[in-house]
């Protein structure tokens, strides 16, 4: 039974993925090994439209291979499968929060997560900043330093942070396509 | 309009416009749920951004079930959950049932670089208001330096350094307090 197998394949996935669409990685990887559904390579190529597609990663990725694997109701089957337990755990984390929101405990661990949830965040995305910005194959040696440098990218990177800066009013999604429009232009 | 298709169809939009992930989903947020509507706070915002990242599943998704959970209970958790998840299984389905070559096209390329570039200068935005509001003083200051290059450099696990901060957290709480 296809669909159960689904079931119980994503939903391990996303009670034990912790921290985020790409810790779903190593799972998916034994999925490919263990089942017909898809294979590695097929990973990489869903990896790459999930990342170039709207929407979490995570989730993405489970829809394709869903859909793969058993069509649309596939597609269903596996997404939802991913979502349920997060759902069922921050329901309940979400309520002992509400309870003890308060408490000196609590008050106290939140100050020390606030910055540590900014300094997460920026390295995790300190990746994709290094390999937009930078062309880190063409590094040797300090010489190579102006090479490095992908100009154009940063230019466009500058441009668009002081747009961000100047015209807060603007949703971010028109940042995102002067983004792509400046991509296809000047074939980034 | 009804406060559950509300939550649906915003969290629908979030979704469409996410490109890149629960982390390039900062900003969207931060417009949609903090600037235009209220739902939480940017304190708030920060708090489920860190909790979503230790406990399992894909950080968009806790986001959004903090969210709709504290707006309208379980039945809200479960819109919003829905709306952010709709969009992605549409665009996917479609992909993956027509156009398994999309990614490769040198025009989709061209145009992803673009977007990974601004979805670069829109995060780091987001983070900078994030850290701002964050750090209150040196301790602060550090926890966030730290987290930084231990999750950057070290490739240490975002479970440790979120459960270190906590305790940090506290532990200073406590120390302060002796003091006062």
């Amino acid at each position: 039974m296809i669909y159960l197998q689904l079931f119980w394949e994503f939903f391990k996935t996303g009670l034990f993925a912790v921290g985020g669409g790409l810790a779903t990685l190593p799972f998916l990887k034994a999925i490919a090994q263990q089942y017909p559904w898809f294979t590695s390579n097929d990973l990489l190529d869903m990896i790459a439209v999930s990342e170039s597609t709207p929407g979490p990663i995570g989730v993405n990725t489970a829809t394709y291979a869903g859909f793969h694997a058993a069509g649309l109701p596939g597609a269903v089957v596996a997404t939802c499968s991913l979502v349920l337990p997060s759902v069922v755990i921050i329901i309940f984390v979400s309520r002992a929060l509400r309870r003890f929101r308060d408490s000196t405990l609590v008050t106290r661990a939140f100050y020390g997560l606030r910055p540590a949830s900014a300094g997460l965040v920026f390295g995790a995305m300190l990746e994709v900043f290094v390999s937009s910005l930078l062309h880190t194959e063409l590094w040797n040696g300090l010489g190579s330093l102006i090479a490095v440098l992908n100009l154009p990218a940063i230019a466009l990177f500058l441009l668009l942070s002081v747009g961000i800066q100047k015209l807060p009013r603007l949703h971010p999604i028109l940042f995102i396509l002067a983004g792509a429009v400046c991509g296809v232009l000047f074939q980034f | 309009m009804n406060p559950y298709l509300d939550l649906f169809l915003t969290f629908a939009r979030i979704g469409v416009c996410t490109f890149g992930g629960g982390y390039a989903m900062l900003p969207i947020l931060q417009r949609e749920v903090v600037d235009a509507r209220g739902w939480a706070t940017e304190d708030e915002l920060m708090d489920y951004y860190a909790i979503g990242q230790c406990t399992p599943g894909v950080i968009a998704v806790n986001t959004a079930t903090f969210i709709g959970y504290k707006l309208h209970g379980v039945r809200g958790a479960i819109c919003a959950t829905a709306g952010l998840l709709v969009p992605s299984l549409a665009i996917i389905t479609v992909i993956a049932a027509f156009i398994g070559q999309f990614a490769h096209l040198p025009a989709v390329r061209h145009a992803f670089a673009g977007i990974r570039i601004a979805v670069c200068a829109l995060v780091l935005q987001a983070v900078w208001k994030m850290a701002r509001k964050g750090v209150t003083d040196t301790v602060t200051a550090l926890i966030l330096l730290i987290t930084f290059a231990a999750v950057a450099f070290l490739g240490a696990s975002p479970v440790l350094m979120i459960v270190l901060a906590a305790a940090t957290g506290i532990l200073t709480g406590v120390i302060r307090g002796r003091r006062a």
